[in-house]
């Protein structure tokens, strides 16, 4: 395979993981909305600063508002992360590895592109938001869905797969590190309203409302909430699930080409370091570090798979 | 008015033999189903991606090509002929570009004046005295072909660079197999799905000597921002070999490499998609970011195939056609079997004087003009336009070459008001190697969508059909 193309699947499957994502904290915050009312606008800040974008916003906006920080994050072409850009890259991206993707994946890409491209061709109404929401969402899981069932299980998926494990890592870890402070135990003594509303806006925001409740049953605490979103084995979006796919992927890559490189070490290294310990040694060793730390080992390993399998030189 | 030939219809209005079936499966639908289906296809192709790019626009950057249901036809007979006339011209002008690249007999036989060659912008001198791995020239040929009546084709242009088109040939059957099944059940049509394995072997049969092995091969594209970008991967997916550019190319050990995910892996056949002129930076445009510094070492020392081969430009030039029936003679030994737009030389006196009196129903062209810049349309001129041309005709013979206007026959296309007579031409593919010539029964029809218009450019609004030949 050309490194060219192995770059090209990382990111296309990274771009579509991030607006598969940055649908779902749209939704968070309209939830939010709609449930606190007029102080709402405060939050929008904040979501803006967990999807990355808020430096960009803050240069075209004086203040963040519902309709303004949706607008950004949807369709904004000055916004590289927004919806319609991260489509668009993706499809692009899937235009260059046309050669690696079924007929069914490279449809599933193209459609998603065509359908978001319509569907945010104009500023969405608050009407119509959940039903471009839920189409953002379902052509995520299409494409998902051509990938899965037609492609081989060789090193093209390999790329696939590690792209989209990148993506959502670094997403739940930029989720916890902008709201770390409402999981720190002395906040969550007391159990606000407050802290209630937070606790569910990041359970909210990676989808894992229900998979709590069937693992840590109907109470919401921050101690569960963070062991869930780090730490559990089964939950599809916390960090050691997606950590554990990515070294999966690499260790199928060594074996496929015989060669162990040196993100292969890495990889080791970050799952040694981050996922061996107990939720309450990350507390202790403080969860906003262990969150910076987490992030920087994540994009140091991006870098070392970038070089190792040559994807630009 | 000139009456056209229209290949269902004839001249008469009954309908010719090999649309019959077509004809009465047509006569029972209903024409709001085909309607939708025209719709139909059209989303077809769109989520395919079958789009060409265009420069400059930022909403309409991708376009798509209008495809029109209604297929031309064409009889296993009439296709017989075509392909015996194409499988000549292309040995022809292999054997045309060995001789001009080597010994150049035919000039020294006093058949093409050798100033023809030599000062062809499309010579290329770095190919004198290379012969290109299996002595192929022109791997990939697209003839270009008109039609005026029911038993006479005209070969209107040669295209031995790099002729495109061949994906719509392929896209246009998949999608009316999908659209109407039961048309094919009832009409054995002649397939063209085997192209692309064709292709491959085609290519992987002119890998150099030194190859052992499977040859590698890979098409090598400008990138996703070319016009024809949806072609190169879409040929490089269905012959399952890589699609490269020019920056995943480098010159490893004195073979053309590419940069895979395992370190550098030679390369035996390219077929590039790029002009020669932004092939190598070193040899050629040095402002080219396209190609690959150095392949043409490589190739000089016979360590990779290129194709088509660098410098067959000469042959498929405006000037060099007027001598095709010389150059068919000369190779073959034989008569041309298909014709050449009848030409006259402006450079030759007999020529000059027939075409000074008969400039109305003359077509006048430039010797090197293309995209009718310079151009004189007899029949559609005033008195004072024809004697301005005239004066120039007469001041400069050399530039010129002049052609009677051709009665390009019909295809109905559909439109809303039911069927309508629609200009149309004929791409051809060919394919060339050591083991021989193919061609793909059919090739692609392109359609002028405009009432009248002769113009079947894509670029301009042209259309395209599929293509049948029928089975015997």
């Amino acid at each position: 395979m050309l490194g060219k193309t192995a770059g090209g699947l990382f990111w296309m499957s990274r771009q579509l993981e991030r607006s598969e994502n940055t649908a779902r904290m749209i939704e968070t915050g309209q939830r939010i909305a709609l449930t606190r009312g007029s102080d709402s606008d405060g939050e929008w800040a904040s979501i803006l600063r967990t999807a990355a974008v808020s430096a960009g916003h803050a240069q075209k906006y004086e203040t963040a508002t519902r309709e303004n920080a949706i607008d950004w994050m949807l369709r904004d072409k000055d916004n590289p992360s927004s919806v319609l850009c991260s489509v668009e890259t993706a499809r692009n991206n899937a235009r260059m590895v046309r050669t690696a993707l079924t007929h069914e994946s490279w449809e599933a890409v193209n459609a998603a592109y065509l359908k978001i491209k319509d569907l945010l061709s104009r500023r969405v109404s608050e009407r119509d938001l959940p039903q471009v929401l839920s189409a953002i969402r379902q052509r995520s899981a299409f494409v998902r869905g051509a990938m899965h069932g037609t492609l081989l299980r060789n090193d093209i998926y390999d790329f696939i797969r590690i792209g989209t494990f990148m993506e959502r890592a670094d997403n739940t870890a930029r989720i916890l590190d902008v709201k770390y402070y409402v999981l720190l135990p002395m906040a969550s003594s007391v159990g606000s309203r407050l802290d209630n509303v937070q606790w569910e806006t990041i359970l909210r925001s990676v989808s894992a409302e229900g998979g709590y409740r069937m693992t840590h049953g109907h109470k919401i605490r921050p101690r569960e909430i963070a062991q869930f979103l780090l730490l559990d084995k089964r939950m599809p979006r916390s960090l050691n699930f997606c950590c554990s796919k990515i070294r999966a992927n690499l260790s199928y890559l060594a074996s496929d080409y015989g060669q162990q490189l040196d993100s292969h070490a890495r990889i080791d290294t970050l799952c040694r370091r981050f996922m061996s310990h107990d939720i309450d040694a990350i507390f202790d060793y403080g969860l906003h570090e262990y969150i910076q730390d987490f992030l920087a080992a994540l994009a140091d390993l991006s870098r070392q798979i970038e070089i190792d399998y040559r994807f630009y030189e | 008015m000139t009456e056209y030939f229209d290949e269902m219809w004839g001249l008469t209005g009954q309908t010719r033999a090999p649309y019959k079936k077509f004809s009465d499966w047509f006569d029972g639908e209903q024409p709001a189903r085909l309607r939708a289906k025209q719709r139909e296809a059209e989303e077809l192709f769109r989520l395919t991606g079958i789009t060409f790019n265009v420069y400059g626009r930022e909403e309409a950057e991708e376009r798509l090509i209008p495809f029109d249901i209604i297929p031309r036809v064409i009889s296993a007979r009439e296709w017989k002929k075509l392909s015996k006339g194409i499988d000549q011209r292309v040995r022809a002008i292999n054997a045309f570009l060995d001789d001009i690249y080597h010994r150049q007999e035919i000039i020294r036989a006093g058949r093409i004046p050798g100033e023809m060659i030599e000062k062809n912008e499309a010579y290329l001198p770095h190919m004198i005295g290379v012969r290109p791995p299996g002595g192929i020239y022109t791997h990939i040929v697209g003839i270009d072909l008109v039609r005026t009546d029911e038993d006479t084709f005209y070969v209107l242009e040669d295209n031995a660079r790099t002729p495109s088109g061949v994906s719509y040939m392929l896209e246009n059957r998949e999608t009316m197999l999908q659209m109407f099944p039961e048309l094919f059940s009832q009409t054995r049509v002649q397939p063209v799905s085997g192209y692309p394995r064709a292709l491959q072997q085609s290519l992987a049969a002119c890998a150099p000597e030194g190859c052992n092995g499977p040859p590698t091969v890979a098409v090598l594209t400008p990138g996703i921002y070319n016009a024809a970008y949806y072609e190169h991967s879409f040929l490089a997916d269905k012959m399952g070999v890589e699609l490269v550019e020019g920056s995943d190319l480098r010159i490893v050990d004195g073979h053309v490499a590419m940069r895979t995910t395992r370190g550098y892996q030679p390369i035996d056949v390219l077929y590039r998609r790029i002009d020669d002129d932004f092939l190598d930076p070193l040899n050629f445009n040095p402002d080219s970011m396209l190609g690959v510094p150095g392949i043409m070492d490589v190739y000089r020392a016979g360590r990779i195939t290129i194709a088509n081969a660098p410098g067959g430009g000469i042959s498929d030039d405006k000037a060099i056609y007027s001598y095709m029936p010389e150059i068919v003679e000369f190779y073959t030994g034989e008569k041309a079997i298909l014709e050449n737009v009848p030409t006259w030389r402006c450079n030759e006196p007999d020529s000059l004087k027939y075409v000074l009196d008969n400039l109305k129903d003359l077509v006048v062209k430039e010797v090197h003009g293309s995209g009718g810049y310079g151009m004189l349309i007899g029949p559609t001129s005033s008195k004072k336009e024809l004697a301005a041309f005239e004066s120039k005709l007469r001041a400069r013979p050399n530039n010129y070459i002049a052609q009677p206007t051709l009665s390009l026959s019909t295809v109905p296309i559909f439109t809303k008001s039911g069927l309508a007579p629609r200009h149309v031409d004929l791409r051809p593919y060919v394919l060339v190697s050591p083991d021989g010539v193919n061609i793909t029964p059919g090739g692609l029809t392109r359609v002028a969508l405009k009432k009248g218009s002769l113009v079947v450019n894509s670029s301009q609004g042209g259309g395209t059909k599929d293509t049948w030949v029928l089975e015997d």
